[in-house]
């Protein structure tokens, strides 16, 4: 995701054209258990995909073939491109937090292009995972500092619009990632993983998977309302499952701000208001983990299940060893290299990337289900991030 | 209890030719300074005379840059106050140093507490309460210092209260000399009147006492003999009942003379 | 403050009478407890299950332990913002060292003392030596120890050896499963009362923070004091973080980033003064304990998750403004 921001916006330099329009970068549920019905891919595919920690020959591998069937300009001839330029092109990613694993790869990533490219990267991010006011700080410094064009994963879709505004006005490209603007033509374009679908994955993985779907006992563990990430993926879960909000099977909806304490604590407490709880969603892998602590120490570990979104190693670890029964697995670095392909073929060609770039989300789960594609546990440890 | 009038006897504190420069200001010129045993000595003078200068250096506060003092006879040298406080000498500030929210037998040994007999005062180090109590209560009855309770707040004391358990807390552990500056200064009649008192009962126990005061009268009715502080020398030593308060304030400011 | 001992009648009013009582025992925040938990209870019965006890003190304790360190520092009139973070950082080095670089774990365990502990050091001798305000200095030394945590390490340790996660570990009691980690908070509090109350050193604490002046005055090591509570709060947030890693089973770089504050709630509600000088510290372990009461309590009862939050806030005001009014009656 975020190379490939970089990428358009140094071919939206070279070529004068300003990127545009909501680009998916793809999410793919991961799943050692592939179920009927519901696509996803196994664990050896999402080691090759993940985000993280990874055997670089395999990446080199997966590069080559990619770039060989799309036929295309490489990296060194890009970057030459980009000297000739003569002038030092400057692009800065703005990411939610320091410590989310998520975007650390992420800003590996943007820092890797940029390095090939030869063009300066500055980074910033806010102190919590909603926190708005420095993310406007850092546009306003980045703008200040010369940035040609500026990747950003909102902390808050609305309030960060007037600054998103602003420096537009100053002549600076925005890419929003992994989370939409709101409105989404806020932004010149968005590159984001579709949590919504990585919540379908796994709502209609649990939807096969449980033995009686229509009486389970759900508990949500997610973020405040209002946060889009959770009301993509936890609204794609409730649809991929076939109910709604109002349903009466939802028995606990908590807060669990990410955190993997908080969210033992969360699970702790719903389940002593409702010890007949059987299937929880959570909205990362963290709180997964939370969640799977409680259980085990409810001694109703093997009656629960646990789905999550994030893909990162140490979650499809979790896959692995059953704590978690199937996860979303999304892709930042694999954006990286996509995206270099899409900015190459831009300045080749001089067409702006348009439409919709899927570098996937995978189903990887252990207990295939009939209906579900997914990939198993192998298939995400060899993907995996982090 | 007067020093009695035949035999000179030896003073318990002394000092002689104290200097003390603050740059260019001179605080003492060659000061000297004399208390006996069981007397109550004021010292008064007006600003600048060097008067909370001597005191300094008598209760270890400052270094005076030249000049001995003398304690029973033997020199001795103060690094710091808790140096004065190993010979003995107490002083009681002006801000009292008394912590609020503890009660009266705490502030008494505030900083000496008295530790359990045996391995439990040495290795676990707990405090003997009921030997702190007992021992305050004692002390304050024998002062005639009356208290309620000794286990109330000093800060739910009255201000004159709240002086007297400051001034008994010094004559407690004062093996020598007690030094007390302005202890009315902030209270009214009644109370002083309970902490003047205090000061006699003081004296009947045998501790001499040092009083600074800006309060004549008080100086008049408490001090068996008054040190009188100007332009940093002492230029007379005299006693209350051969000179009037007028006489005094005279000597303070130079329009009278005494050999 | 010129009342006289004579001025102060006492009313024979039943409420005033009542109040005082509560005011000299500190009973207030203890009662705040019992009325939080009969609401939650009329809420759910469930609340009151040993199973939910129990939940309750294993989601407290390691808030708890941390506490015990900040009271002591704020009783002494000072305050740590450090020590959520302090804390996270120790419980890195602990699980790093064993499971990453084969060191054994007990010894791992005591790395991480050593380093929480280092970190009160360093807050005690800023705060004495170059005289720096305790908030200034403590939130500097929450950013070094938030950097140097994600140095350490970025994600979730796990697979600990068994002496790492111990006080996960559980006994039955009551029909129901406590975890040492839940139950072995309450002897230190009780272990630390009697310090604070029974040595010399727990009075100069209290000296130190009523009046500092007069402490020094009367002789009292002021600053060697201040760095043996920092150090002392050091150990116990180490102490937090091995009850957290025995209740989540891993090391987490995340952990803690709130917990300041949540310790400082606890400390405030239980009735010790932010001023310094005042306070009882078995009144943070029950500070501690409403606040786990409420968020469990909230959770349970399927309040909206924004309004657990607002309803979190008021609380600490409400228990402050309780304990103030009390005070301030008693006189």
């Amino acid at each position: 995701m975020a190379s490939l921001g970089v990428e358009t916006i140094v071919a939206a330099i070279q070529g004068g054209v300003v990127p545009t329009g909501y680009t998916d970068t793809g999410v793919a549920l991961i799943t050692a258990n592939p179920v009927d019905g519901v696509d996803s891919e196994g664990v050896g595919y999402g080691y090759e995909n993940c985000w993280g920690d990874q055997n670089p020959e395999v990446l080199a591998m997966a590069m080559e073939l990619e770039g060989a069937a799309a036929g295309m300009m490489s990296v060194e001839e890009m970057a030459a491109a980009i000297a000739d330029l003569g002038e030092e092109v400057i692009v800065g990613l703005i990411t939610k937090t320091e410590t989310n694993p998520f975007f650390v790869k992420m800003r590996e990533g943007a820092q890797a292009a940029a390095d090939a490219l030869g063009i300066t990267l500055l980074t910033a991010s806010g102190q919590f995972d909603t926190d708005n006011a420095s993310q406007v700080t850092a546009i306003e410094n980045m703008v200040a500092a010369g940035v040609q064009g500026i990747l950003l994963v909102p902390a808050d879709s609305s309030a960060i619009v007037p600054t998103i505004e602003w420096a537009r006005e100053q002549g600076v490209i925005v890419i929003a990632l992994d989370t939409p603007t709101n409105p989404e033509d806020a932004s010149n374009a968005l590159f984001a993983t579709d949590n919504f679908q990585a919540g379908v994955l796994i709502g209609e993985y649990a939807r096969a998977a449980m033995e009686n779907p229509d009486a389970a006992v759900i508990a949500l563990l997610g973020l405040p309302p209002g946060i889009t990430v959770n009301e993509l993926r936890q609204g794609g879960f409730l649809e991929g499952y076939g109910i709604d909000m109002e349903s009466d099977q939802i028995v606990c909806v908590q807060d669990t701000q990410g955190d993997q304490t908080l969210g033992q604590t969360a699970m702790e407490n719903c389940l002593v208001a409702n010890p007949e709880i059987n299937l929880v969603y959570t909205i990362n892998e963290p709180a997964a983990f939370g969640a799977y602590t409680a259980i085990e120490n409810a001694d109703v570990a093997d009656d629960v299940m646990i789905v999550s979104v994030d893909g990162g190693c140490s979650g499809v670890e979790g896959v692995v060893d059953g704590r978690i029964a199937a996860t979303s697995q999304q892709y930042p670095l694999r954006m990286a290299s996509l995206g270099v392909e899409t900015l190459a073929r831009f300045v080749i060609t001089g067409e702006a990337p348009t439409g919709y770039t899927d570098t996937g989300v995978t189903l990887i789960t252990a207990n295939p289900v009939d209906g579900v594609d997914s990939e198993d546990a192998d298939f995400g440890v060899a993907n995996c991030w982090g | 209890m007067t020093p009695s009038q035949d035999a000179k006897p030896q003073p318990i504190l002394e000092a002689r030719g104290l200097v003390k420069h603050y740059g260019q200001v001179v605080a003492l010129d060659g000061t000297d300074f004399d208390l006996y045993p069981g007397e109550i000595l004021a010292v008064i003078g007006d600003n600048g005379a060097g008067k909370s200068s001597l005191i300094k250096a008598l209760s270890g506060a400052i270094r005076p840059d030249a000049g001995e003092i003398f304690l029973n006879g033997e020199a001795i040298h103060f690094r710091n106050p808790s140096d004065a406080r190993r010979f003995g000498i107490e002083t009681v500030y002006q801000t009292l140093a008394v912590a609020p929210s503890m009660n009266i037998y705490e502030n008494l040994f505030l900083g000496r507490e008295i530790r359990r007999p045996g391995v439990l005062g040495s290795v676990f180090r707990l405090l003997d309460k009921k030997k702190m109590l007992d021992d305050a209560t004692t002390y304050m009855r024998d002062l005639k210092f009356h208290i309620q309770s000794m286990t109330q707040a000093v800060s739910t004391l009255s201000g004159g209260q709240r002086q007297g358990v400051a001034v008994a807390r010094s004559a407690a552990f004062a093996r020598n000399v007690a030094i007390l500056d302005e202890p009315t200064a902030a209270l009214g009649v009644k109370e002083s009147s309970m902490v003047i008192d205090l000061i006699r009962n003081v004296r009947a126990r045998g501790l001499p006492v040092i009083l600074i005061s800006h309060n004549m009268p008080q100086v008049w009715e408490l001090a068996d003999r008054i040190h009188i502080q100007r332009l940093g020398k002492r230029i007379a030593v005299i006693k209350p009942n051969d000179y009037t308060m007028s006489d005094g304030v005279a000597i303070m400011t130079g329009a009278m003379n005494v050999n | 403050m010129t009342h006289t001992n004579q001025e102060r009648t006492s009313s024979t009013s039943l409420v005033n009478r009542v109040f005082n009582i509560i005011a000299a025992f500190r009973l207030g925040p203890f009662l705040a407890l019992l009325v939080a938990g009969a609401f939650f209870y009329i809420q759910n019965e469930r609340f009151i299950l040993p199973l939910n006890i129990s939940l309750i003190l294993q989601q407290t304790s390691w808030i708890a332990a941390l506490a015990i360190g900040q009271t002591l520092v704020i009783l002494t009139g000072g305050i740590d913002l450090s020590n959520g973070l302090v804390m996270a950082l120790g419980t890195v080095i602990m699980t790093t060292m064993a499971v990453e670089n084969g060191v054994n774990p007990f010894i791992s365990i005591g790395m991480g003392f050593g380093v929480t502990m280092a970190f009160g050091l360093l807050n005690g001798l800023l705060i004495t030596r170059l005289k720096l305000p305790p908030f200034i200095v403590t939130l500097g030394t929450l950013n070094i120890a938030f950097a140097l945590t994600r140095l350490v390490a970025t994600t979730t340790i796990g697979n600990l050896p068994d002496i790492q996660t111990i006080f996960g570990e559980r006994i039955s009691l009551f029909g129901t499963t406590f975890t040492y980690g839940a139950i072995v908070v309450f002897p230190l509090y009780i272990l630390m009362w009697f310090v604070l109350r029974e040595t010399a050193f727990g009075r100069h604490v209290y000296a130190i923070g009523d009046d500092r002046e007069a402490a020094r005055l009367m002789g009292i090591p002021v600053n060697r004091i201040l760095i043996q509570v920092y150090v002392l709060a050091g150990f116990f947030y180490a102490v937090g973080g091995w009850l957290l890693i025995g209740r989540i089973g891993s090391g987490d770089p995340n952990a803690g980033q709130t917990a300041n504050l949540d310790s400082i709630t606890a400390v405030v509600i239980g009735g010790t003064s932010l001023f310094g000088g005042r306070g009882n510290i078995l009144g943070t372990l029950v500070g501690a304990l409403i606040v786990g009461v409420f968020i469990n309590g909230l959770q349970i009862t399927g309040v909206d998750p924004l309004f657990q939050r607002l309803i979190t806030g008021i609380l600490v005001i409400v228990a402050v403004t309780m304990d103030q009014l009390s005070q301030r009656i008693r006189k």
